[in-house]
Order: structure tokens, then C-alpha cells, then sequence
């Protein structure tokens, strides 16, 4: 018997510092290895701005490693609610559907506004029409309005593009624009809109076809599409999407970007959501595009 | 020695029966699977609702008719290009081409039919659908004809070298009768050599069509994806969404269990029974064609 005693202490030895080896070297981390990693999920509209605050977050603590995945709000959600991510990006408010699923599974979904996006409707350059109203937007995706001329453009055919329908721009987009907000409104996107897998798959689209209109997050759109410029109501003034029209709700089509933890969080994933909402992170939110969440504006020194 | 000997042999004819069982088992267990969670959609879903022209699954429109005819469409285009085009291909190569042309053609097409699917979409997305629509003068190139072009390009080398090799296969006999008997190059292959490789080559088709049908990335980057009912001709000019592309861009997202997930594998049944009735036909005319041609000979 004595014989094993070493061979088990030798192993014992191994397999500390094997769980502890890689962690000993930060003394925070040391204290729970495994919460090292988070594990970030979902919309595909954050999962840039998601990047980023992962690069930046980890290369100021090396200790920590955030793997960062896109695939909808949605997919997101999902993932919440099956336990296999710490942190869920979401376009879009959870639903009380979700919320219920998420509790049969023993899972606490909070909500945490991480910064704000505008949706910027874009059509290709060659485009003459530079401004519509909700109202008209509505009707072309509805598929009430199926030509430019009807709105001041040339005679095209519009070709409608928008993302699938497991993008939280999707629903938000059918929720705000198509139906303007009303519950009771049943509207769909007409039949013939195409549903493309990507951001990119619509930036494409409209880049070469001058027939399309498409809508995507603000942070997307490059510099070499067309914005229009929205109004509210007919006669009303027509704005574009940008970080002073988003803030002072002059641009219609502006939403909360959210992230969900399950319960409140504690440990590394607190401080990295507290340093996600730190006017450090809230630069990088600017930088790509989208609108910081620091509603009220920091006191002036 | 000689009781070593069969102990081995028995272990062996083993394995090798229940590695040819098991492809008998995995299409069962597949199946069964895709049955056990597609069945609830009966319950959950009224026929009528799914026999229904809208798709838009998160407001509970579950009409499936706009996804099998758009995968219909792409596949019946599809194999319009890979068809003609795999067949003369295999027949250049097998029957006409000099011999060193022929050990360029061969691995070429082979590394053809090696190219990610999702390579060929990217393509298909970035060039060949503006052109589409530049050339057509359509409204947008994203239309079933994009996914039925890229799509017979990935049948093509399927259906090539099936065909080719059914063709090698044909004796030299049979085509040295024919020349002897004066007939021309043409009438040879298409007289001789090619109703005599007729069953491989039906084969052929039929694994090109299962490629077409049963691949995703593809049609899910250059069809649009809008589930529209595609019935008329013009069909093939306008966007539609196949049951692939709903699977694939739908699943990540379904809550397991929900009403979606459900009709998402009644989808993959209905997928299913129809490249098993493309197979059965296909055998079945095969084996039927072999009966007559041993009849003949006898």
C-alpha cells in the first residue's frame, strides 16, 4: 500500500498545477479558474462591437479570454436559455416567451442596456430618392408600394431586402416600421422580400443593384450607400441617422442594444459589464458606428 | 493453424456485414429521428395552415408550399444544366478525347467537384448574380436561376465521373463491332456504347439531382430566400426559398420543442421521402432496363 503514496501524491501535484498553472499567474483569477471564460453570444448587429470590447477587455487583462459568436438575437436567446453562454447579445427586448422557458429551465434572464442603434434604410448611390417618410417605407415593405416612381424615383421595380427573420433588425424593423409601432397591426413584409443570411449579404445587394432598398444597423453601413433620410409623418422633417439625432430622438428608427445575464452577474462577469458601460468601452461604441449608452451626459469638468 | 485461420475469416465476413448492415441502419435511425420530432407538427399545425402559401414562422404562418416548389424549381434547373452538360462531358472524355486530353479533363473535373460549396455561393453572390441581373435586365439577380446554374455546376462533376466510368465500363468489344459494321463515330456512341451504359448513367443523374437537392450553402447565398409559391415559369427568374436554405437559417434559432422546431424537421422529412422517391425510381427503372437487356442477350 505504501508504495502508491507517492504515486498519488505525484499525481495529486499534477493535477494542481496543471488546473492551476495557467491561472497562477494573475492573483484574481486564481480564486475561480473556470469563470475565466465567457462565453458571448448572439446578435449579429452587436457582434462587432461585441469584438471589440473582447480585444480590448482581454488584452488589459490577459487573464481573461471572451470567445465572441454572432447568430442572431435569436440564436442568442436560445443559447441563454439552454446554459451554454454567460452572455447573451440581443437586438432586442427578450420576450415573455423566452422569459418563461428561460425559468422551466432554472435560468434568471436580466437585462442590461449596453448602447443604443439607429437603422439606417439604405439604397444604392445611382438611387435619386433621398428621403421617405415612415409611412412610405411601411407601404414599400408591405408591398403596397412596389415601384421608385411611386416615391419620387425613377420607374424600377424595388427589390426589398431585409435580414432573416431570426435577426432582432427583423423583428424591430417589423415592429417599429412595417406595423409604426401599433400592437394590434398585423402587417407582414411582403411575400417577395428577400430574406439574406447576413449584413453583408444586404450591403452587397444594394450596392450593385440599383432596384434594392435595405435596412441594417448604422454601424454597418458603409460609406459609399445612401442613407435616406426619414421623417416621422408627411410634412414632418426628414433626418439621418446619427449619434445627435439618435440621442435627441429626432431620427424615428432608434433602438437599445441589449446584453442578458443569467441573474444578476457576479465575479469577472460583473466587472467586465461594469467596465462595458465605463466611458472607455462606451468610446469604442462611437468609434463603430453606433450611439453610447450614457444617456445621461457625463458632468462637464 | 487451419482454426486460427477461420476464427479470422468468421470475424472478418462479420465486419464486413454489419459495415454494409449499418448503412441500413443509420438511413433507419435518421428516419426515425427526423419522424420523432416532425410528427408533432400534425398536432400542433393544421393541414391547411401548412398546406398554406405563407412562410413566416415567427407569427405562426407555417405554409410549407412556397419552400418544396422553390426547391423544386432550383433542382429541375439545376438538373437541366448538369444533365446535358455532365453527360457530354463524360462522353468527351471517355469516348472522344485523345488520351492525354483526357488525364488533364479527368482530375480537373474531379478537383471541380472538391470546391466548397460555400466558395461557389460566394461566386455565385458577388459575380454571377449582378450579371444576371445586368444581362436579363431582371430586378435582382438573387433569383432561382442563379441557384440552379451554381447548383448544375456542383452536380456536373457528380454526374461526370458516375457517367464517365459507366462508360468506360462498356466493353471494347460492343464498339468494335459497331465500326466494323460501318457505323460512324456518332452512331456508335450514341447507338452502342451509350444505351449499353445506359443504367450507370441514369445513376449518375439521379446522385447529381440528390446533390442538387440536398445542398444548402449555395442556394442559401444566391436565391433571395423569399418564400414565394414558385408554380409558373417566370418562377425562375424571381427570388425563391428553398427547404435547405429554411433549415439551415432557421434552426440555430428555434427554441427546442417549440412549434418551429417541429415543422423545421417535418421539413427535413418531407426532404427525405423525396430523395427516397428519386431513388426508388431510379432503381427501379434501372433494374428494369437490366431485366429487358438480359432478356435480349439470352
Amino acid at each position: 500500500m505504501n508504495r502508491f503514496i507517492p504515486l498519488a501524491i505525484t499525481l495529486l501535484v499534477l493535477v494542481f498545477t496543471v488546473s492551476c498553472g495557467p491561472a497562477s499567474s494573475s492573483a484574481e483569477a486564481a480564486s475561480d479558474s473556470s469563470a475565466a471564460y465567457i462565453e458571448n453570444k448572439g446578435s449579429d448587429t452587436i457582434v462587432n462591437l461585441a469584438l471589440a470590447w473582447a480585444e480590448k477587455y482581454q488584452s488589459d487583462h490577459p487573464e481573461i479570454r471572451i470567445s465572441v459568436t454572432g447568430g442572431g438575437s435569436g440564436t442568442g436567446i436560445a443559447s441563454l436559455i439552454n446554459g451554454t453562454v454567460d452572455l447573451a447579445n440581443a437586438s432586442r427586448k427578450i420576450k415573455d416567451e423566452e422569459i418563461d422557458e428561460a425559468k422551466s429551465n432554472g435560468i434568471e434572464a436580466v437585462e442590461h442596456i449596453i448602447a443604443r442603434d439607429a437603422i439606417a434604410v439604405i439604397v444604392s448611390p445611382e438611387n435619386p430618392v433621398n428621403e421617405l417618410t415612415l409611412k412610405q417605407i411601411s407601404d414599400i415593405y408591405s408591398g403596397k408600394i412596389s415601384n421608385w416612381s411611386e416615391v419620387g424615383g425613377e420607374d424600377r421595380p424595388i427589390v426589398r431586402l431585409s435580414r432573416e427573420t431570426n435577426s432582432g433588425t427583423h423583428v424591430y424593423f417589423l415592429e417599429t416600421v412595417l406595423r409604426l409601432g401599433s400592437k394590434e397591426d398585423k402587417t407582414l413584409f411582403s411575400m417577395d422580400t428577400l430574406l439574406l443570411p447576413s449584413s453583408e449579404g444586404i450591403i452587397a445587394e444594394v450596392r450593385q443593384n440599383p432596384n434594392a432598398i435595405g435596412y441594417d444597423g448604422l454601424g454597418y453601413v458603409p460609406k459609399d450607400l445612401k442613407t435616406i433620410a426619414i421623417a416621422e409623418e408627411e410634412g414632418g422633417a426628414y433626418v439621418l441617422p446619427s449619434i445627435p439625432t439618435v440621442n435627441d430622438k429626432s431620427y424615428p428608427i432608434a433602438r437599445d442594444l441589449y446584453m442578458y445575464t443569467d441573474g444578476e452577474p457576479t465575479g469577472i462577469l460583473k466587472e467586465y459589464l461594469d467596465w462595458i458601460l465605463a466611458p472607455e468601452a462606451q468610446q469604442i461604441v462611437a468609434e463603430l458606428g453606433f450611439v453610447p449608452a450614457l444617456l445621461t451626459p457625463s458632468p462637464s469638468p | 493453424m487451419e482454426k486460427s485461420l477461420n476464427w479470422r475469416e468468421f470475424v472478418i465476413t462479420r465486419l464486413i456485414k454489419a459495415s454494409g448492415y449499418s448503412a441500413i441502419l443509420f438511413v433507419a435511425l435518421i428516419f426515425f429521428f427526423l419522424v420523432r420530432e416532425g410528427i408533432p407538427t400534425f398536432k400542433e399545425v393544421e393541414a391547411s395552415s401548412l398546406l398554406n402559401i405563407r412562410w413566416y414562422p415567427i407569427e405562426g404562418h407555417f405554409g410549407i408550399l412556397p419552400l418544396i416548389t422553390g426547391s423544386l424549381i432550383v433542382t429541375i434547373g439545376a438538373g437541366l444544366v448538369a444533365v446535358p452538360f455532365g453527360i457530354g462531358t463524360a462522353v468527351y472524355i471517355s469516348e472522344i478525347a485523345p488520351r492525354w486530353m483526357r488525364e488533364i479533363l479527368k482530375p480537373l473535373v474531379e478537383l471541380l467537384g472538391g470546391l466548397p460549396s460555400v466558395v461557389l455561393g460566394f461566386l455565385g453572390f458577388l459575380v454571377l448574380s449582378p450579371f444576371l441581373r445586368v444581362f436579363l435586365d431582371l430586378p435582382t439577380g438573387l433569383t432561382a436561376l442563379a441557384g440552379s446554374l451554381l447548383l448544375g455546376g456542383i452536380a456536373v462533376p457528380t454526374v461526370v465521373s458516375v457517367a464517365e466510368d459507366a462508360l468506360d465500363a462498356v466493353p471494347r468489344a460492343y464498339r468494335e463491332g459497331a465500326w466494323a459494321l460501318g457505323a460512324t463515330r456518332w452512331q456508335t456512341i450514341w447507338r452502342v456504347t451509350f444505351p449499353a451504359a445506359r443504367s450507370g448513367v441514369l445513376t449518375a443523374v439521379m446522385l447529381g439531382v440528390g446533390r442538387a437537392i440536398g445542398e444548402t450553402m449555395t442556394v442559401m447565398m444566391v436565391t433571395g430566400n423569399a418564400p414565394v409559391l414558385a408554380v409558373k415559369l417566370g418562377s425562375l427568374f424571381s427570388p425563391v426559398r428553398t427547404m435547405t436554405a429554411t433549415i439551415a437559417a432557421e434552426m440555430g434559432e428555434v427554441a427546442n420543442g417549440s412549434t418551429h422546431y417541429h415543422v423545421l424537421f417535418f421539413i427535413g422529412m418531407v426532404l427525405f421521402l423525396i430523395s427516397l422517391g428519386v431513388n426508388i425510381a431510379a432503381s427501379s427503372v434501372v433494374f428494369r432496363a437490366k431485366k429487358r437487356a438480359e432478356r435480349i442477350l439470352s
